[in-house]
């Protein structure tokens, strides 16, 4: 195992190459003198700021690479939901308007980083139909625009996310805790 | 020739759910229901329409060392639609939480479960 030391170097290492490779793709323009500048400035970021990014630095970087390889899958099956609920509220936009059924419900979760709150809440406000309305500790105050909607909270989401975070030697008790 | 077509069959998609957003903040009653239909019918929307003009940016791609460069103009794009996918939830949230600590009442059938109001004790 690498020591804590060269392990926060190695994540500084990350932060400065992924802030890098932004300015590549934004910039556009590979001659030595914008490249400097791009060394330059993300050197700075990343002497002030790199402890933003990733919060939890004992944490191998092979397992924050398995991590990111399941978020990206998470998005794909995200954007899926995204698209089938948009279909709903469409459907409800041109309906009669009594068969709206607003209201507002409870949600527990098991989830306990503030990021991993933050994904759930932002997900369950993308999909459509539903909106967080509240955090507050562990209780989500989600407004449902109808039946079908509210029907999407079934803890489905809130599996995939726990799934994507699990460590890889509390992965056992986590899958006990969710399901 | 076939790119183009995709990507005017993606922005026209995106279009389409761009009036279901539109009619629905007309027709929905109340603050909430209407931020629903704001908020969100916005989102997949716009990642079509975004989607479409990046497909659109390839369409006279020749070869990789010759037209490298849209590739970027791609990346910037989908970046965009990134940026969206983050801002607008948390601009949603942001918007319909301070409705509710500003005392705007929904509009919800007394048979319907109102949890934040019984927790809460608001109206």
């Amino acid at each position: 195992m690498a020591s804590p030391d060269t392990k926060r170097k190695l994540y500084r290492g990350v932060v400065f190459g992924l802030l890098f490779l932004t300015w590549m793709i934004f910039s556009g323009l590979f001659d030595a003198f914008h490249l400097t500048l791009g060394v330059i400035s993300c050197g700075i970021i990343t002497w002030m700021s790199s402890d933003l990014l990733f919060e939890d630095r004992t944490i191998p970087l092979l397992a924050r690479l398995r991590q990111g390889k399941r978020l990206g899958g998470y998005c794909f099956w995200l954007l899926w939901q995204i698209v089938l609920s948009n279909l709903h509220l469409l459907r409800l936009a041109f309906s009669p308007m009594s068969s709206l059924q607003p209201h507002i419900v409870r949600y527990e979760t098991k989830l306990e980083t503030d990021f991993e709150k933050y994904l759930l809440a932002n997900s369950i406000t993308l999909t459509p139909g539903t909106v967080t309305i509240k955090i507050m500790g562990n209780t989500l105050y989600i407004h449902a625009i109808s039946d079908i909607a509210a029907k999407g909270l079934d803890g489905e989401m809130e599996r995939r996310i726990a799934q994507i975070f699990a460590r890889e030697n509390t992965e056992a008790t986590v899958k006990a805790t969710t399901s | 020739m076939i790119v183009t077509v995709i990507s005017v069959v993606f922005i026209l998609a995106g279009l389409v759910f761009f009036i279901g957003g539109a009619v629905g903040l007309i027709r929905f009653p109340d603050f909430y229901t209407r931020t629903h239909a704001a908020g969100k019918g916005d989102t997949l929307s716009s990642l079509l329409v975004i989607l479409g003009f990046s497909i659109y940016q390839l369409h006279d791609f020749e070869s990789f060392s010759h037209d490298w460069l849209t590739l970027l103009v791609i990346l910037k794009l989908l970046g965009i639609s990134a940026f969206i996918l983050i801002t607008s939830p948390t601009s949603t949230h942001a918007l319909m939480d301070a409705g509710w600590e500003d005392g705007t009442k929904p509009k919800i059938h007394p048979d319907r479960p109102n949890h934040l109001n019984d927790d809460c004790e608001k109206f």
